[in-house]
């Protein structure tokens, strides 16, 4: 069995400065000046996954990215990790997607790659974190899915057993290829590039696409094929009392346990 | 007028409280529009729920029972809430965020080609009394260090994502629902098919129901780990969680970190203990109604999000804490 696999992968902010995005109240709009960019995490393990079944099964390994023209790094470095291509959808008609049109523009791409057996996503980014993306990807292409992934086996046929992680627990789910998955963290452990493969990379395949060499209709993607929108964007309001007590340990305690009485009471 | 809906989730035969939760916000949001709320629940013999459903809030229960959703399906879950919408065309729809929950609003919501706002916190209407009233949806952005306000200003219905732990349920009220039986005709070959839930038993007291909790931070490494934090959580008989710091040390579970990628809880009291407090630590108990901190650095971000601040060495404090609220008797 050889299959094609596709792997999404998001650029996002480096979380360790997630605090140095600064909110211009005027504009409403926000800064990300001088903030490093990599992929999602989840994507890496996402990655990871499609090149181990890659390694046992054969087959080939595309990912595929929509953002920015600089999304091209988390693409270069998905190729380094070890993608055998890469696509980037970049277009200024992208711009402003929500989850839905985010998922359908991404669906075009696919369309226009060919076969596929799976599609591996991560369960949800760092930045706004709505792990939609993966099923609304699925809607459009007409194919089932699974989310919060953490295991995967492959059976007789063309169809895989996986876990589906719960809060309490899992299920077990049995799904038809082609289908996508939404992996979560626990599936793997990613590898890191090596410098064999980094060189190698560098004669690997990326194609950049824009939203008519995908087919994709300009009312629904960006913003205009958003059914929602932001309407504003605010820090976040902290309206706590704020009374510090200082000084000996038994003394702060003492009158810590007083003002719980009376906040709680109230 | 359109109706406010609830997506009810059962496991085992059992509410999530969640769904309860839900139904606590959807009655505000319907009296406000002056409609009427509903809860739709799926499973094999679980007409018994709805009577917890009607009590909680909901006017009007649409239930679909077959022996083929006794576990959830998301092929067939999807479909039928899809097609249900599209007859009775509720102005919005709410589904708690768990981990199925957040598995069947996106592939709905992509049926429709509507809107989907994940993990809101708060959920409020403008525009009530125009032809088209708005839900503004609250959601944290970047970890928790900006909120954003999202609308779906054009198109139905409105679609929302909670987490549990963040609305409060109605207190239960003896009253009379209308149960409308659906037709459920599950003929599809499934191409994706739940086989077996298996639940695994957790240990100690539910963090999203707790009504105290104390968490825990890497501070406690001083200490030696956690068992300051478990007999001050004892004493007021709360539930003990913690960071991811204190998750990775093996201090506590997984399943007991609070904030952006763990749990979100509301209680009347949070404790935090050594904890720096990192916005994605504290997005995870914005709605506690008392906030009590405890760190030796009296620059922690912490203490800019607690009611009360104490400044300090915690294996001299927390001891000082128990012994007085020992004496005092807090009752929470
Ligand atoms: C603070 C904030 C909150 C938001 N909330 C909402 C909301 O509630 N509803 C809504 O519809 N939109 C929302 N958006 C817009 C949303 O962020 C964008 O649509 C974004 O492109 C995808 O959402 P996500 O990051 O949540 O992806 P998720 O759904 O969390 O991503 C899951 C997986 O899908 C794949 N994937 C996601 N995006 C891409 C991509 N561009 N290219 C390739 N693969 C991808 C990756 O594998 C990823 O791991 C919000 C934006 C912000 C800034
Ligand atoms: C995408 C992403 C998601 C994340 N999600 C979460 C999440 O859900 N939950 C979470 O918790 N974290 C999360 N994190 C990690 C988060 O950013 C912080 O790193 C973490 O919350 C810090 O934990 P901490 O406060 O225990 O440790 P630290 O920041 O190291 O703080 C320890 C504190 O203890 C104090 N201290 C030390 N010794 C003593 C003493 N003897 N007495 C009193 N005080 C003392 C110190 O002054 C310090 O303030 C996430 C990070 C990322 C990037």
């Amino acid at each position: 069995m050889s299959l094609n696999i596709i792997v999404c992968v998001k650029q996002v902010p480096h979380p360790e400065h997630f605090s140095r995005i600064t909110l211009d109240p005027i504009r409403q709009t926000i800064s990300r000046e001088g903030i490093p960019a990599v992929i999602n995490p989840l994507d890496l393990h996402a990655l990871e996954e499609a090149l181990r079944i890659r390694e046992e099964l054969s087959g080939k390994v595309t990912a595929i990215s929509m953002g920015p023209p600089q999304a091209r790094c988390a693409l270069e470095e998905a190729l380094a990790i070890g993608a055998d291509d890469a696509v980037l959808l970049c277009d200024k008609s992208f711009a402003g997607a929500d989850t839905l049109a985010t998922a359908y523009s991404l669906a075009c791409g696919i369309k226009k790659l060919g076969r596929f057996a799976l599609i591996l996503c991560g369960n949800e980014t760092i930045d706004s974190a709505t792990g939609q993306v993966g099923p609304q990807l699925a809607e459009f292409l007409g194919i089932p899915h699974v989310t919060s992934v953490i295991q995967i086996a492959f059976e007789q046929g063309s169809s895989l057993i996986v876990r589906q992680a719960l809060e309490e627990g899992y299920m077990k789910v049995r799904v038809k290829l082609p289908a996508m998955l939404a992996v979560a963290k626990g599936i793997n452990q990613p590898r890191l590039p090596t410098v064999w493969a980094i060189m190698e990379a560098g004669s690997k395949e990326m194609q950049i696409w824009g939203a008519s060499d995908i087919g994709a209709t300009q009312d629904m993607i960006g913003l205009e094929g958003s059914p929602t929108h932001v309407t504003g964007i605010f820090e976040r309001d902290t309206t706590r009392r704020r009374e510090i007590l200082e000084g000996p340990p038994r003394q702060i305690a003492k009158k810590a346990v007083n003002r719980l009485h009376e906040l709680i009471a109230t | 007028m359109n109706e406010v809906w609830v997506i009810a989730e059962q496991r085992l035969g059992k509410l999530m409280s969640v769904s309860l939760e839900l139904l606590g916000k959807g009655t505000e949001l319907a009296r406000q529009l002056k409609v009427g709320l509903a809860a739709v629940l799926l499973g094999d013999k679980v007409r018994a729920l709805s009577r917890q459903l009607v009590c909680y809030g909901a006017d009007r229960v649409y239930l679909g029972e077959d022996p083929r959703l006794r576990l959830y399906q998301s092929e067939v879950y999807a479909d039928l809430v899809a097609k249900l919408v599209d007859t009775h065309k509720p102005g919005i729809v709410l589904i708690g965020a768990t981990s199925i929950g957040r598995d069947l609003a996106p592939r709905i919501a992509a049926k429709l080609k509507t809107g989907l706002t994940a993990h809101c916190v708060e959920l409020r209407i403008v525009n009530e009394d125009t032809e088209k009233p708005q839900l503004v949806q609250v959601v944290p952005g970047w970890g928790g260090s900006l909120m954003v306000n999202i609308a779906c200003p054009v198109r139905r219905p409105q679609i929302a994502t909670v987490s549990p732990g963040v609305m409060t349920k109605c207190d239960w009220e003896e009253r009379e629902g209308e149960i409308i039986t659906l037709a459920v005709d599950v003929q599809q070959e499934l191409r994706v098919e739940t086989l077996e839930m298996v639940h695994e038993e957790r240990t100690g007291a539910a963090l999203e129901e707790a009504e105290v909790v104390v968490a825990g931070g890497w501070g406690l490494l001083s200490a030696g780990g956690f068992e300051l934090v478990e007999e001050l959580a004892k004493v007021l008989g709360g539930a003990v969680a913690g960071t991811r710091p204190a998750v990775d040390s093996g201090w506590i579970p997984e399943h007991r970190m609070v904030g952006q990628s763990g749990k979100t809880v509301s209680p009347k009291l949070f404790i935090s203990v050594g904890a720096s407090g990192a916005p994605q630590f504290t997005a995870g108990f914005l709605k506690a109604k008392v906030v009590l901190a405890i760190d030796q650095n009296p620059n922690a971000p912490i203490f800019d999000v607690a009611d009360i601040g104490l400044v300090g060495d915690l294996c001299d404090i927390l001891p000082c804490l128990v012994t007085e609220l020992k004496e005092t008797g807090l009752r929470i």
